[in-house]
């Protein structure tokens, strides 16, 4: 099977036989759960490297899990004539068919001495089976949690700084999050061309701003706010840059309607309410109601209303009804902020 | 009484329907049925009662005695059990090709009791333009018994293809008097709130029902009649919007939530859940997944279709208020739908121009026309209830 096995590159195996399984700190068999392909991938390659790191001539078994054959995987497990060790990964668990997967299972109830297994498995339902069976067997389990939240994300670009022996400041890890976006491949990099670039313990924002400058992401909420605040050429820069990273225009639309929504909200509040009796009364949160409030200087009812029907019409013309959805939004927008001081 | 008994105020139609009638119960003992055609268009107003014309007129075709009313077969097609009259309703948002092709190889069987197969397309303007075009090829070259009833709101919703093919039944929109007998006679309604109920209803029986006997119906045109008056400010406007989707949102829950999960229940039985014996029980078959999927994605598009409906209908209502506000600005001398809200429609007519109304009805066309664009219910009513209010300048789309 070329193409699917890879010999380890280095120095060629030392004859070395009885310090095999003393020696291996890795699981005979681990089981890596978790749908983020960058972090399951490390944690793949961390237990490579632990094998590797007492046998550098171990063999790298490296298997989609749809190509796997029904017997494939006792002949990599059998011991080499060799006394080679070896180390098998399947990629893509779920895709195992049914009768691998018992085959799976019952290996790790009785692992092999001179091999280790390896086996990624995105979560979910789909082969479910093998994640239960193998756990149930007693294998070593990993989980790995994609980070959704924006704090959890400023906590990666820390835990990948710290791992190249490095410290970075909060406002140069938003910096840089902001920067290059939330694909975690790219942060991992970019924190570690950072750790090799710069000098001294800390990465502080100056250095992250020589280095990574702009925005790589831009929501539609963003450029809501950019409109609403009456600032033309940001907002119109915004929209470009989120239509050319792929941003779905409606998304941008509903955001805009949701922006001019709030203002007629709050501004039509009736004056003696303050407060949770505010909050409550329009169904938005303390924190942006006060954003609002600050959005709401020159508006005017009628602006509102002109804005909100400009809207309208670009979501029209985004769903179909017009040719060139940028062309929509661009207009919509200009619309929402000349109408900013029309009162 | 006769099938033709739920008709009202469409004496030509019955007529027509009559003679052709008597014609296909001639082509059926052996004759020439001069008279009788093999596919046929239901045209009018809504709640002028194109599918009830048209099971009327299947009815008419399966009775021995060409719609007596009380035989077998004219119950049969009464409940929806006649082997031979296929009912296709469409409940999604449109009716597609696939599904074309399967009901024109169902049609183009004999019919089974020998006298006449029946396809019942309500709604038929809700096809596809592929399925229109399959649906053409088996209207073009039918089989010998099967007759096509079609109904749509008017010839112009199908396409010129099937409508050259088609005979056209136009059924008129009965008279606020007529309906208010229907409901008087039928349904005990005292005399003066099945009039108001007839006006507001326009024509369409079936709401006019539902308005005279139902509370939450009317309660629901009170809300919606509100609105005009609750339009002084922007923010007013923005929830005025808001409630009227919700509501809709909240029809279609009411409408599919018992639905679906019956559906779905259904469906995993017969891939094989719950099932037991050797072997079974072991979760869904292949292809069940599959076809979960399927159905969901039928039952979310039934959803929005019942969303929309719902606040078409509130829509209507508002621009039956507005021509109302328009013929009283004229002086024009015909009845008014809101009858009923007489003061208001006057409060309205004094501190409005013709001009203003005309701009307001402007724009609920456009928010029709627009939440059928698939534009965002919530703005697109937006849009509307701000048009409502403002008496400045409107920005057009």
């Amino acid at each position: 099977m070329p193409g699917r096995t890879r010999r380890a590159p280095g120095v060629p195996p030392p004859g070395r036989r009885g310090m095999l399984r003393a020696m291996a700190n890795a699981a005979p068999v681990t089981l890596v759960v978790g749908d983020e392909e960058f972090l399951a991938d490390r944690a793949v390659r961390a237990v490579v490297a632990a094998v590797r790191a007492e046998d550098p001539g171990a063999e790298v078994h490296d298997l989609q899990g749809g190509k796997v054959e029904p017997g494939e995987l006792t002949g990599l497990t059998s011991p080499s004539l060799f006394g080679d060790r070896s180390i098998i990964v399947i990629r893509a668990a779920q895709d195992l068919p049914k009768d691998v997967v018992a085959e799976v299972v019952k290996y790790t109830a009785r692992p092999a001495d001179e091999a280790v297994l390896v086996l990624a498995h995105p979560g979910g339902v789909k082969g479910k089976a093998l994640v239960d069976g193998v756990k149930k067997a007693g294998a070593d389990v990993v989980t790995v949690a994609k980070p959704t939240k924006a704090g959890e994300r400023l906590d990666f670009i820390k835990a990948e700084v710290r791992r190249e022996g490095r410290t970075i400041s909060p406002a140069a890890a938003q910096a840089l999050l902001d920067a290059v976006g939330s694909d975690l491949r790219e942060l991992s990099a970019a924190c570690g061309q950072l750790a090799f670039d710069t000098q001294g313990k800390n990465i502080d924002e100056a250095a992250v701003a020589k280095y990574y400058r702009g925005r790589a992401e831009v929501s539609g909420f963003t450029i809501a706010d950019l409109a609403v605040e009456g600032r033309l050429g940001e907002a119109l820069e915004q929209v470009r840059w989120a239509l050319a990273t792929g941003v779905a225009p409606v998304l941008i639309v509903s955001a805009l309607a949701g922006g001019l929504r709030s203002l007629a909200k709050v501004g039509g509040a009736p004056r003696n309410l303050r407060g949770g009796q505010l909050a409550s009364h329009v169904g938005m949160p303390p924190w942006k109601i006060d954003r609002v409030k600050r959005q709401l200087g020159g508006w005017g009812p009628e602006g509102i209303s002109a804005a909100l029907q400009a809207v309208a019409v670009a979501d029209e013309q985004v769903k179909g009804g017009g040719a060139d959805p940028g062309y929509a939004l661009e207009k919509a927008i200009h619309t929402i902020v000349a109408s900013r001081t029309a009162r | 009484m006769t099938v033709y008994g739920d008709l009202i105020g469409q004496d030509r139609a019955i007529g027509v329907l009559r003679r052709a009638a008597s014609a296909a119960a001639e082509a059926v003992a052996g004759g020439r049925g001069a008279g009788m055609t093999h596919a046929w268009l239901f045209t009018g107003p809504p709640g002028s009662g194109r599918s009830t014309a048209a099971k009327a007129f299947a009815a008419a075709l399966l009775c021995p005695e060409q719609g007596c009313g009380h035989c077998d077969a004219c119950h049969q097609v009464e409940v929806g059990s006649h082997p031979d009259v296929t009912f296709v309703r469409p409940e999604g948002l449109s009716y597609g090709v696939r599904q074309t092709r399967e009901l024109v190889l169902k049609a183009a069987g004999a019919p089974t009791l020998g006298r006449w197969r029946v396809v019942l397309f309500e709604d038929a303007d809700r096809v596809t333009e592929q399925a229109a075009n399959a649906l053409l090829k088996a209207i073009e070259e039918p089989p010998p018994r099967t007759v096509w009833l079609l109904c749509a709101p008017s010839a112009d919703d199908m396409i010129i293809t099937i409508r050259s093919r088609c005979r056209v039944v136009t059924l008129g929109t009965p008279s606020t008097e007529a309906v208010a007998n229907v409901l008087a006679t039928r349904d005990g309604v005292p005399h003066d709130v099945a009039l108001d109920a007839a006006r507001a209803a326009q024509g369409d029986v079936g709401r006019a029902r539902r308005l005279a006997l139902d509370e939450e119906t009317r309660r629901r045109r009170a809300e919606v009649l509100s609105i005009p008056r609750s339009l002084t400010g922007v923010a007013e406007c923005i929830t005025a919007a808001e409630r009227l989707v919700k509501t809709s949102t909240e029809d279609a829950d009411a409408a599919t939530t018992a639905l679906n999960e019956v559906e779905t229940a259904e469906l995993r039985r017969v891939y094989g859940e719950g099932s037991t014996g050797k072997g079974l029980n072991k979760g869904l078959v292949r292809g069940g997944a599959g076809a979960l999927k399927e159905l969901e994605t039928m039952q979310k598009s039934r959803a929005t279709r019942i969303k929309r409906d719902s606040l078409d209908l509130a829509l209507l209502e508002l621009m039956a208020f507005y021509r109302d506000v328009l013929a009283m600005q004229f002086g024009a001398s015909v009845e008014l739908a809101n009858e009923d809200r007489r003061h208001e429609v006057e409060t309205v007519a004094r501190a409005s121009t013709p001009e203003d109304t005309l701009r307001r009805t402007e724009a609920i066309m456009k928010c029709r026309e627009r939440l059928a664009a698939n534009v965002h219910p919530q703005i697109a009513v937006e849009a509307m209830t701000l048009a409502l209010r403002s008496s400045g300048v409107v920005h057009r789309g």
